[in-house]
């Protein structure tokens, strides 16, 4: 069995109670008070503490045909526990694992924080955590870190490091929980279950939407190609992936290896050529 | 509060929230309904799933905006104008549900000849004195005959009826108006008039969302007037889906007006009594405020027993149950004028709590100086803020300020047990979930301990001014040792006590048709009676979601565990259904009681058919198909006689400060409208081309104010103080997205950081290009992770004559770009840009 998200953002109402629940249930520091001046978005992309990300999309232009387009699209982003994952892949220590529900889990104790990870990923999620602070003097979370001491806070501390994203809350899923975003989302736009059921309502969606007039389509449910594979953590959109900072044709990593070493060893050959050629006289 | 109470008889909410997924279609104006209530708008989104169309009408597009389906642009501050053209739109295209109207209106009584309306007097009503600002409401009477009936014309033709007043007062509310008034396109307009329309009447309902978009201005109550005329002409009230709902921007805001912080109420919406009326005994308050007809004619029973929930066996007939000990008003004391009267010097000390004016106060500068002038101050608060603070403000030499401060710390709401009410009346009981930190206490440990103290304080006293506080009655001693031991009283006890109880022999109440005006019986809150019914049950608690979709088994909604309020008038007069697709409570001939999936908001066993006695007092006075049980005469009131200060039907004026002359009257603004002309609360002119531009505020999701700003998870979300703004005027200022603005009033100046955005978009008024700012409300100096200037210090305070509200939506400003220049406290400076 497999769960994942199903995020429609036709139903999102951008009030980022996931990325609040998010940090307060798995105990993440804020990433620093910067305003953006971009929407009403101030905590701008997926971070290792940052494992939720609302995204803002203004389009208030007139389009092309004179009509007031008057749409500010809301997508609540996420990991996507790809089904072929490059971070999985790329992790030299066997860190990240797919755990028994499905999803691609970073063990805190056994990362080593490389970062090779952070750029496997097709969709730029994992990230390293730097600055991480049990002792809460900067981040006003004194009484968070000092009740719960748990493995990942003590090895971030003693190593300096290691990589970070959402853990489809592992841990609230052992006990039967749905994740906390999930959880706290009130208009249901995050929905969180069995894939296969997931995917069946999300097609059935996209119908109903189009019945109604909105043309809508699916990210991830299906294989979105790259050698990647259907996501774990799929989106149902109103326009192009492009336009929520969503790559149109990622790409998994290691499905360049084949034409990566085929290259490398025709250029060896061709440098063993040139040296045979070079050489041969002397 | 009176604009609903004065139409329908109550000033709650008339529906509750998960109703509105019932409606065919929504309009939210006045409230920022997503952002503000994000977790009520799932309701908003499960209707809009099920077809209904979502209408947002507001000066910004916002995130409520976004999940419409139509989205309509308005000037800040005329709505009037608006729902005016709204009311003209269905009466002269003959939309209104006639039948409705007819029977549950005084759409058909005939007003007195002496009255004069706004269209008579170029925006004035008869009975206007110009010296005093004020109106003498004789002539808006109804005309009676010799035996005191009021005449009707159920034909609606009648000159001086209801109904032609008010399509007169209307009629030049026309598309055209509306556009040169609020800046809406017209073809907008009448989009939304046409939705409207198309969904009400016998087969379909509308909902109305508002919130403090409506009520914060100096006409705030004739808003909600004007949206009470709506939708009873539509024939929306009392009906599943319809309604309107008014959105309360705390959690328990909705409980404090019932069990009231306000100054001239009593719990129960009883008036406080008040040395300027003839109210110096309890026959003389009664005979005042006891209505002949109606439900308030129960009001002895409601007041006596209250008497005797406040002062015990010391409550008797021969002392008027303690009538002499309450407090009576000499003024309005509520908090704006309190605080100039601090400032002057005439008010000593002050509680603040639950609130932070400092910093979220209009003219807070004038609230932080006027503490100054205090021999005390107590505030009670879970963390430290601008109002406890303000003598070590920015310029201020602590060492002049002698005020005493006590600051003492607060327990949260999840460290404390109690009730919350909400915004569909619905009283919900919530446990204790961990200990308060360090010393902090709950609120009701401070009273509890501050009656107490007082009472030991003065036990020897034998001066009779000082029997109020040893008369009253005060048992809340708690059950638990473990509590009792901390001196946290029971607040269980307080609720049983509102419920009420017999006094003979302290059996509670099963409701408050049980209450007695002999003294037999106590209660602290007659509305609120029926949720312990007795001593074991306590109905707040109940969580039980199963059964008809009203899930009366969930919590306990005042009155009488109610949902819909005049959900008589889901039902047509014979007592049947308007609509199966409507239905909702309607009368059972075969057991002779009204039925249905909601409690009747109506007498039970009164069959539709009953006539109406007009020679009767109480209840008989009205008929069996007449509604608004609460009101004199048992209907909606689309004209009110009397009960306001301002007009007996709507009228549009122009905020006190604006950037346009009136397109509809010579009367520039609510010529009642109270202002405070002084140097320390400074106004721009009515129109200033120094500050050419709309100021509105509000707050946003992510802020509340000093109880999120410490919270990191919530200032990283909006970390700063930001002000909202257009790209033309933008471009016009060389204002770029992320660049400090400084925004100026006559008051004051702030700096923010401007945002950029296309949601802000400029409108064409009355010929001249109008730009709109709009400011979050949730920002003030304390250092904490979220920082900014208080938008409070630009706005001085004009007040609505009906209820004092302030004008903190609707404001004039200036612009420009840059930084203000002065000193900013240390831990500001480290990370400035």
């Amino acid at each position: 069995m497999a769960n994942g998200f199903f995020t429609d953002t036709t139903l999102c109402i951008g009030c980022k109670a996931c990325e609040v629940a998010c940090k307060q249930w798995n105990e993440l520091p804020s990433d620093g008070f910067v305003f953006t001046g971009e929407s009403y978005d101030n905590t701008s992309e997926l971070s290792g503490t940052t494992w939720r990300h609302v995204a803002f999309v203004e389009q208030m232009a007139i389009d092309h045909q004179g009509e007031l387009q008057d749409r500010w699209l809301m997508s609540s982003d996420v990991c996507k526990h790809c089904t072929n994952a490059g971070c999985h892949e790329a992790c030299p220590t066997g860190a990240i694992i797919r755990n028994e529900f499905g999803a691609v889990f970073i063990q805190p104790d056994v990362c080593n924080g490389c970062g090779y990870c952070v750029v496997s990923c097709p969709f730029g999620v994992v990230d390293l955590i730097e600055k991480f602070d049990p002792d809460g003097t900067h981040y006003n979370l004194a009484s968070l870190a000092t009740s719960r001491l748990d493995a990942r806070a003590t090895a971030v501390q003693q190593s300096g490091g290691v990589a970070g994203k959402c853990t489809l809350c592992y841990d609230r899923q052992r006990l039967g929980f749905v994740p906390a975003c999930a959880k706290a989302c009130p208009t249901e736009s995050i929905q969180f279950g069995d894939l296969d059921e997931l995917r069946e309502r999300a097609h059935a969606r996209v119908e109903r939407l189009s019945e109604r007039g909105v043309s809508a389509q699916l990210y991830g449910a299906d294989d979105v190609g790259g050698g990647i594979g259907a996501l774990n953590a799929f989106f149902l959109l109103t326009d192009r992936p492009e336009t929520y900072n969503l790559p149109a044709q990622p790409v998994l990593p290691s499905t360049r290896q084949p034409a990566g070493y085929t290259a490398a060893a025709v250029a060896a050959l061709g440098l063993a050529l040139a040296g045979w050629m070079i050489f041969r006289n002397a | 509060m009176p604009g609903l109470g004065t139409s329908f008889g109550r000033g709650g909410a008339t529906v509750w929230v998960p109703d509105l997924e019932n409606a065919d279609c929504i309009l939210i104006e006045g409230s920022n309904f997503a952002e503000a209530h994000p977790v009520a708008f799932r309701f908003v989104m499960k209707a809009k799933e099920r077809g209904a169309t979502i209408i947002h009408v507001d000066p910004r597009f916002t995130r409520t905006s976004a999940l419409a389906d139509i989205y309509a642009p308005i000037r800040s501050g005329t709505d009037i104008a608006f729902l005016g053209g709204i009311v003209n739109y269905v009466i002269s295209h003959e939309k209104i549900f006639r039948e409705y109207v007819v029977a549950y209106t005084n759409a058909s009584f005939i007003v007195s000849d002496a009255y004069r309306d706004t269209e008579d007097l170029d925006g004035l009503f008869s009975g206007y004195d110009g010296a005093s600002r004020t109106y003498d409401t004789a002539s808006w009477a109804f005309e009676r005959d010799g035996q005191g009936v009021i005449a009707t014309d159920p034909t609606l033709t009648h000159p001086r009826s209801v109904y032609q007043i008010l399509k007169r007062h209307f009629a030049r509310y026309t598309p055209e108006m509306v556009e040169r008034t609020c800046g809406t396109p017209q073809a907008q307009f009448l989009q939304i008039a046409e939705t409207l329309a198309h969904n009400s009447g016998r087969e379909r309902t509308t909902a109305f969302a508002y919130a403090v978009g409506w009520t914060q201005h100096t006409a705030g109550v004739q808003f909600i007037r004007t949206a009470a005329i709506v939708q009873t002409l539509l024939g929306n009230m009392g009906r599943p889906g319809g309604g309107i709902m008014a959105l309360r921007g705390h959690a328990n805001i909705q409980g404090a007006t019932d069990v009231p912080t306000l100054y001239d109420l009593l719990p129960g919406y009883l008036p406080m009594p008040s040395a300027l009326r003839n109210e110096q005994t309890l026959a003389e308050y009664l005979k005042l405020n006891a209505k002949p007809t109606g439900w308030w004619a129960h009001t002895p029973k409601y007041m006596i027993s209250l008497l005797k929930a406040f002062y015990g066996e010391h409550a008797t007939p021969e002392n008027d149950y303690g009538y002499a000990y309450l407090p009576q008003l000499i003024g309005d004391h509520s908090m704006l004028p309190t605080t100039f009267a601090m400032k002057d010097g005439v008010v000593k000390g002050s509680f603040v709590i639950g609130q932070n004016p400092g910093a979220s106060g209009q003219n807070a500068e004038l609230v932080r100086s006027a503490m100054e002038r205090l021999d005390w101050l107590v505030n009670i608060d879970s963390y430290d803020n601008e109002t406890v603070s303000f003598w070590r403000r920015e310029g201020v030499d602590p060492s002049t300020i002698a005020t005493e401060v006590f600051f003492l710390p607060a327990a949260t709401v999840l460290e404390k047990e109690g009730t919350m009410v909400q915004t569909s009346r619905l009283l919900q009981w919530h446990d204790k979930a961990v200990e308060p930190a360090g010393d902090s206490k709950s609120d009701a440990w401070y009273f509890n301990w501050f009656m107490l103290r007082m009472k030991a304080l003065y036990a020897n006293s034998t001066d009779p001014k000082d029997l109020p506080i040893l008369h009253t009655a005060w048992n809340y001693e708690h059950d638990d040792p473990h509590e009792r031991v901390k001196g946290e009283p029971s607040v269980l006890k307080v609720l049983q006590e509102i419920n009420g109880y017999t006094v003979a022999d302290g059996a509670q109440v099963a409701g408050f048709s049980d209450l007695k005006d002999d003294g037999s019986t106590a209660s602290g809150c007659w509305i609120y009676s029926g949720v312990c019914p007795d001593k074991a049950t306590n109905r707040a608690r109940n969580r039980d979601a199963s059964g008809p979709y009203t899930a009366p088994n969930w919590g306990f909604a005042w009155p009488a565990n109610r949902r819909t309020l005049y959900n008589r008038a889901s039902a047509a007069p014979d007592g049947t259904p308007w609509s199966e697709r409507k239905k909702y409570v309607w009368w059972d001939a075969t057991r002779g009681e009204w039925t249905g999936i909601d409690v009747p908001d109506f007498p039970k066993t009164k069959a539709p058919s009953t006539p109406a006695n007009k020679h009767a007092t109480g209840m008989d006075f009205h008929g069996g198909a007449d509604p608004f049980i609460m009101n004199l005469d048992g209907v909606a009131q689309l004209f009110v006689p009397s009960g306001l200060k301002d007009a007996p039907i709507p009228a549009h004026y122009e905020p006190l400060q604006s950037v346009v002359e009136n397109p509809i009257y010579t009367q520039q603004s609510n010529p009642v409208l109270r202002e405070y002309v002084r140097k320390d609360n400074a106004y721009n002119k009515p129109v200033d081309a120094d500050y050419p531009y709309v100021l509105t505020t509000y707050r946003i999701t992510e802020m509340s104010g000093i109880m999120t700003r410490y919270v990191p998870w919530l200032a990283e979300l909006q970390p700063e103080a930001f002000a909202e703004i257009d790209p033309e005027l933008a471009v016009s200022k060389g204002i770029k997205s992320g660049d400090y603005v400084v925004i100026s009033t006559a008051l004051g100046e702030m700096e923010a950081r401007a945002l950029v955005s296309g949601r802000m978009r400029p409108l064409r008024v009355n010929g001249k290009r109008v730009h709109q700012i709009g400011i979050p409300y949730n920002y003030g100096s304390q250092v904490a992770f979220a920082r900014g200037d208080s938008v409070g210090d630009l706005i001085a305070i004009a007040l609505d004559p009906n209820v004092s509200i302030h004008e903190s939506k609707t404001l004039t400003c200036a612009i420009r770009k840059g930084r203000l220049l002065r000193r900013r406290p240390a831990s500001f400076a480290q990370d400035e840009m």
